[in-house]
């Protein structure tokens, strides 16, 4: 039953940048051939630490950014040949930082009827009742559509930044970092509107977040990337119940759960992360890794085919891991 | 009985602002001891920052301060002047801020900064300052610690960042440390280590330390007592076991409830909220001031001020007019305790 909305095959992005005075440039690989398949419906979360590179991904799926190398398609068409104003109909952003996000001096109601306006939507005497049923929806009450940002509260405006991402009703939501700006108390309204409006609205969702304990709990599959690529990549359930990786496992250990009775945890990541410009070879992951092989350094790790996803990690290659590790 | 560090009673933010006088913090009263954590909890907006600041005597110029004890080792630090002030700051009482640029200057080496830092207040050489700064940037893990001393701030991650702050806020040996935030701008990772450095030197060191933040995974892990503010006020305070597992107040209670809990909070299931907004505390306030948000409101939490009342247990206190028994039974209707 499952249908493919997205779909990137080998998807690289390379920016040259400056290796220092006199050095010339050099290759940052911020995404490095990453295939990944969205099917409709489902909430897909891309976790890792900041620099792995999440958000360029997401931008290339934005069409935002062109990929150096590899194929993003949407609904099986190339996005490449995809009109732009066709394909911001299909996909919106909703953005980490609902201060800046909103231009200060646009009304709320402008700021949520823009996407029409740029889409050249044939009805404008529909636009102020469609962005008041959208404010509703979001929980704005709609006598704030003449006011402006600084009067609003921080949740009320991501529910601007939701409303103006949902009005021209897209297939598919990119949140990056959505509600990490946020207090709790704001944070759980927010993820709690995301949930309904994704049945309500029957919406794909990709997730960039980097608090597990909220991806665990409304993603239904997540990537987890390290420097540029997609290394481990499950359904929510047996990622969390059962990591493979030794980053995931690193990562989900770090999740601070608010219970007294546990200390901070000593993840073992020492090393800092790597420079990217410079990336360790064989497994980038290995200077950290708790359970380097000698051969780690050497070989690139295959992705191994693991339930529904996979695990790219020499642990659970039967041949360069010397055997499949017990876990 | 242990020593204590810091005695905070009664201390009040005022701040003029265009529609009057904004009352930020008001009232509150706390104490740290040696070899202790406090954390002070709260969303933004509560007076966290300003609490801490006015505790270094360094508000906003507009701010009025008022208290009636504030105590540094049993010296009144409420009227010493600002050359004592000077001298302490970053001396006995050294600060941690969230982003580590705020205090470190960007045209001086790292190891200038360190060295500085000690000179500034002991009568050393430039050898025993930089054997110093090299010996506490090992003690924070950093490696290659000797080549760190030449390099910029902008030369280093944020982490490692993180971590010169909090090795030049260990130059003079401080025995109360106040830090704002220090890990809310870093990744998760690199957020373990850095708590867990702190708490490690806090216990070698014996110092007191204050912990400011809005994460409460970081409060339950690293609190021996917490301070849970909401609106300028504490609402609730006690040890981390007492308010963690045993929240009192209706607004704990609400905030325990909005996290999702790995292996607690169901997958997918609506999480808890307290709908609303903090009300303004500009101008004259008598009511409790979460009872707009508060589903167990009743007429008498709007009438007049609310003062803080122990809990069951010792040390456990709280600001609400529902007994303890109430409060109880209704944390553990909503989940919570
Ligand atoms: N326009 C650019 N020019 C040069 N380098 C870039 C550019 N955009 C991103 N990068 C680099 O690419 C890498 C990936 O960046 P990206 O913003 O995608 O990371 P991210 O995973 O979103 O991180 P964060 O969690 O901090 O948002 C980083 O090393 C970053 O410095
Ligand atoms: N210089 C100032 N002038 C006017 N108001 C101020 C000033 N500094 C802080 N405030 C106000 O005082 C209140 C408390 O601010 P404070 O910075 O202590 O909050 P906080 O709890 O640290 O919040 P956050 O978690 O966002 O850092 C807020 O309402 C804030 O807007
Ligand atoms: S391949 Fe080797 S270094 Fe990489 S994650 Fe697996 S065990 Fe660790
Ligand atoms: S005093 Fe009243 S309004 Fe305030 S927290 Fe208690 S029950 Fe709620
Ligand atoms: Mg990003
Ligand atoms: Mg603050």
């Amino acid at each position: 039953m499952s249908e493919t909305v997205i779909s990137a095959k080998d998807v690289t992005r390379t920016f040259m940048i400056s290796a220092g005075a006199f050095k010339g440039k050099k290759p940052l690989h911020a995404v490095n051939g990453v295939s990944l398949e969205v099917e409709r419906g489902e909430v897909l979360a891309l976790v890792g630490e900041s620099g792995c590179g999440k958000t360029t991904f997401a931008k290339m799926l934005l069409g935002l950014l062109p990929p150096t190398q590899g194929t993003i398609e949407f609904g099986g068409k190339p996005v490449a040949d995809v009109e732009r104003l066709t394909l911001a109909k299909m996909v919106q952003p909703i953005f980490q930082d609902p201060y800046s996000s909103l231009n200060p001096r646009k009304s709320i109601g402008s700021i949520i009827t823009l996407p029409l306006k740029v889409q050249n939507d044939p009805n404008p005497a529909t636009w102020r009742r469609r962005a008041e049923e959208m404010m509703e929806l979001v929980g704005l009450p709609p006598r704030l559509f003449e006011n402006f940002p600084n009067q609003l509260s921080g949740g009320q405006r991501q529910r601007v930044a939701i409303a103006r991402a949902l009005i021209n009703r897209p297939e598919v939501v990119i949140c990056d970092e959505p509600t990490s700006a946020l207090d709790v108390s704001v944070q759980s309204q927010i993820l709690n509107l995301l949930q309904d409006l994704r049945k309500e609205l029957n919406l794909t969702y990709i997730v960039i977040s980097h608090n597990l304990a909220v991806v665990e709990h409304i993603a239904t599959r997540v990537a987890v990337m390290y420097l540029g690529r997609i290394v481990e990549q499950k359904d929510t359930e047996s990622l969390f119940d059962n990591p493979e990786h030794p980053y995931t496992k690193a990562l989900l250990e770090s999740v601070l759960t608010p219970d007294p009775s546990l200390d901070v945890p000593d993840t073992h990541l020492g090393a800092a992360y790597p420079n990217p410009v410079d990336p360790p070879s064989g497994c980038t992951f290995n200077p950290r890794c708790a359970r380097v092989m000698d051969h780690c350094s050497v070989i690139e790790p295959k992705k191994i085919p693991s339930g529904k996803g996979f695990v790219q990690c020499h642990l659970y290659d039967e041949n360069e891991g010397r055997g499949r590790a017990a876990s | 009985m242990a020593e204590r560090i810091l005695e905070v009673e009664n201390l009040t933010v005022d701040i003029p602002v265009g529609g009057g006088m904004l009352h930020a913090v008001q009232g509150i009263s706390f104490h740290v001891d040696k070899g202790e954590t406090l954390c002070i909890v709260g969303e933004s907006g509560c007076g966290k920052s300003l609490t801490s600041l006015a505790v270094m005597d360094l508000l906003p110029k507009k701010a009025i301060r008022g208290a009636n004890k504030l105590e540094l080792g049993g010296e009144d630090i409420l009227n010493a002047g600002e050359r004592r002030m000077s001298d302490i700051r970053g001396n006995t009482m050294g600060m941690i801020f969230q982003e580590p640029m705020t205090s470190l200057n960007p045209a001086y080496t790292i190891g200038n900064q360190m060295e500085e830092a000690l000179k500034r207040h002991r009568k050393v050489s430039t050898r025993e300052a930089r054997d110093r700064a090299i010996y506490l940037l090992e003690k924070v893990g950093i490696t290659a610690a000797e080549s760190r001393l030449s390099q910029y701030p902008h030369q280093l991650s944020g982490g490692l960042r993180q971590r010169v702050m909090i090795a030049m806020t260990l130059m003079c040996g401080p025995n109360l440390i106040i830090a704002d935030e220090p890990t809310t701008a870093l990744d998760v990772t690199i957020q373990a280590q850095i708590l867990l450095l702190l708490a490690e030197l806090q216990r070698e060191f014996e110092m007191g330390l204050i912990l400011i933040t809005h994460d409460l995974g970081v409060v339950a892990r690293i609190a021996d007592r917490v301070a849970v503010m909401y609106a300028g006020q504490v609402v609730e305070q006690g040890t981390a076991d007492q308010v963690f597992n045993r929240p009192t107040h209706p607004y704990t209670q609400g905030l325990l409830d909005c996290i999702p809990i790995p292996g607690k909070t169901e997958r997918n299931k609506p999480l808890g909220s307290i709908p609303g907004i903090v009300p303004s505390l500009v101008g004259p306030f008598h009511a409790c001031h979460f009872a707009e948000r508060c589903q167990y409101a009743f007429d008498d939490c709007v009438k007049g001020d609310i003062d803080m009342r122990p809990a069951v247990e010792d040390g456990h206190e709280y600001r609400c007019l529902l007994d303890p028994e109430t409060c109880r039974a209704n944390a553990q209707k909503r989940g919570v305790a």
